[in-house]
């Protein structure tokens, strides 16, 4: 990318905090007294089997679900108290990629991108240049003119990517973004990831069954020196202090939440079954 | 003797057992008509009760920004421009089969001159709005429930809520305010068409002359007819997009659950046109024929 992505500074508190959250549907409950909170720039990689609750929590965190009990605040905003009309307004500063990218096939992949710019008014001369800017760094420039139906799994991931932080947002949420895809594939999305991060440095919620990537972004960095994604603990400075932390998920509930070598050293049988 | 006393030391036991197992269950909730009557009820209350603020919602939002031009005009020519050969062709048929229908009473009396009149009257009073209106529901309300359906289902309307964008104002109202201006023009090229359908037919048939057919035909006609062939329509409009964005946004389970969404829509918006044409006959004739 040309210019570097700049994020509004964030405050010191928790920038995503549940509390006590519940919420259910007609086959049950769901989330069943959910708290956790997220720092800012940490990353948090929620871990649970199909129908755990994964998506539903970070519906939740956008607010495009309402909890029935509890509260979820992010970066100072109670969701569970605002109106519609003011979480669209939220929104915008939050990204979010979708399981299966969810890309509008109506319109073409430049549109889909700039989406959000032409809903908040930006001229087409900027929201082309900021289209092509964020297309490059997910390495779809080519795709520009393309429809949604001709791309690829992964290639519909990378502009759902795009799309999520082309309004350069400081929190991104990815709900399971290498599901379903080859490993090859996977690795090219963890690394964009991986890239995001460290390069704009967003405060994520990353959903996935998946534990390889979870540990692909607890134990890697991308250097930007040498354009590679490198071991934490090739630099000193960033393997003391990891900002990547587990949550794991079971019948609605926080089994495990901790830092990814306390997940290692565990002998839980259940934790465990992720690990091998 | 043993084998009786057997028997039902057997017997008590198994009811024994039975008992024993059914009190370790959890007891089963009593299912009664009512009940299942009363949760049915329960369903159809909510889903009308969503189904009206669906209505007030996209209405109101007609009247405030941000207003999505393009997206009208997009779906002015998918429902307008779309529904045009279907309704021309309809309207044109409908004209000669009233006439093939009517004339053999009228000549009967010998006033087949009175052609003119019946086929103005019904056509712009009731076939015409109803008609077209039932055609467009078809092609259209299982359109507009089928695509928002599958937008539902790969999670579009989430992504959509999730980039800042209202669905109601960027889906639903464009559709409404299409369907709100171009049902009225397409009813209007109905009734005339079925005029001349009814004109040629009865032309053929008849031998009526062009001036006498189309001078009956415009004389009958009174400012009633006129405001009931257009608000007929207007009404039909808001049942058809509302119906069709209600259930194609309400769509679950997958494409299976596209489909019936999509049936549905074409379903509830013919009924409701249909009951709705009797209401609105009853009282446009009571404001205006009376």
């Amino acid at each position: 990318m040309a210019t570097p992505l700049t994020i509004e500074p964030v405050p010191a508190e928790p920038l995503i905090w549940f509390e006590d959250v519940r919420i259910g549907f007609d086959e049950g409950e769901v989330l069943r007294g959910i708290s956790f909170a997220v720092q800012p720039r940490e990353t948090k990689v929620i871990i649970g089997e199909s129908g755990s609750g994964k998506t539903v929590l970070l519906k939740l965190a956008a607010g495009l679900l309402r909890p029935d009990s509890g509260r979820v605040v992010v970066m100072g905003h109670d969701l569970t108290e605002m109106r519609e009309v003011d979480l669209l307004d939220f929104r915008r500063s939050i990204g979010f990629v979708f399981q299966e990218g969810a890309l509008f096939d109506s319109i073409s992949v430049s549109e889909n991108v700039a989406f959000r710019l032409s809903q908040e008014g930006i001229s087409p001369e900027e929201s082309e240049a900021r289209v092509r800017e964020v297309l490059r760094f997910v390495e779809l420039e080519e795709a520009y003119e393309k429809s949604p139906p001709e791309l690829s799994g992964g290639m519909r991931r990378r502009v759902s990517i795009a799309r999520a932080i082309i309004s350069r947002p400081p929190i991104v949420y990815y709900d399971s973004p290498t599901g379903g895809l080859d490993p090859v594939t996977s690795q090219t999305i963890i690394t964009l990831i991986l890239r995001l991060r460290d390069y704009v440095g967003a405060t994520s919620l990353l959903a996935t069954h998946r534990l390889q990537d979870a540990f692909g972004l607890a134990n890697f960095e991308f250097d930007f020196t040498s354009d590679r994604v490198i071991p934490i603990w090739e630099d000193p400075a960033r393997a003391q202090h990891s900002a990547t932390t587990f949550l794991v998920l079971r019948d609605g509930k926080i089994y495990f939440e901790g830092e990814p070598t306390e997940l290692l050293k565990s002998e839980d049988s259940y934790l465990r079954q992720f690990l091998f | 003797m043993t084998c009786r006393r057997a028997n039902v030391t057997l017997s008590s036991l198994s009811f024994r057992a039975m008992a024993t197992l059914n009190s370790n269950l959890p007891e089963a909730p009593k299912i009664s008509l009512f009940s299942v009557f009363g949760d049915v009820l329960k369903r159809q209350i909510l889903a009308l009760q969503n189904y009206s603020f669906l209505v007030g919602d996209s209405l109101a939002k007609i009247f405030t920004p941000p207003h999505y031009t393009e997206d009208v005009l997009n779906q002015m020519d998918v429902i307008g421009v779309g529904s045009l050969p279907i309704i021309l062709l309809t309207g044109f048929f409908i004209g000669g089969v009233m006439v093939i229908n009517t004339a053999a009473q009228f000549q009967k009396f010998g006033e087949t001159s009175l052609t003119g009149d019946v086929v103005a009257i019904a056509l712009v009073r009731e076939l015409g709005p109803t008609i077209t209106a039932l055609l467009v529901a078809g092609r259209n309300a299982s359109g507009i429930a089928s695509e928002l359906g599958s937008m539902v289902v790969t999670e579009q309307i989430d992504a959509m809520r999730a980039l800042g964008t209202d669905p109601v104002r960027k889906l639903v109202v464009p559709r409404l305010v299409a369907t709100i201006l171009v049902l009225p023009l397409l009813t209007a090229v109905a009734d005339l068409v079925g005029l001349i359908g009814g004109f040629l037919v009865s032309h053929f048939t008849l031998h009526l002359s062009a001036s006498e057919f189309w001078h009956r035909s415009v004389s009958a006609l009174v400012f009633g007819d006129l405001v009931q062939g257009i608000a007929k329509p207007l009404v039909f409009a808001v049942i058809i997009a509302t119906v069709g964005c209600y259930q194609g946004l309400r769509a679950r389970g997958g494409t299976e659950g596209v489909g019936r969404a999509t049936t549905t829509a074409v379903v509830v918006s013919s009924v409701a046109i249909l009951v709705s044409d009797f209401f609105l006959g009853k009282l446009l004739i009571y404001w205006f024929l009376q």
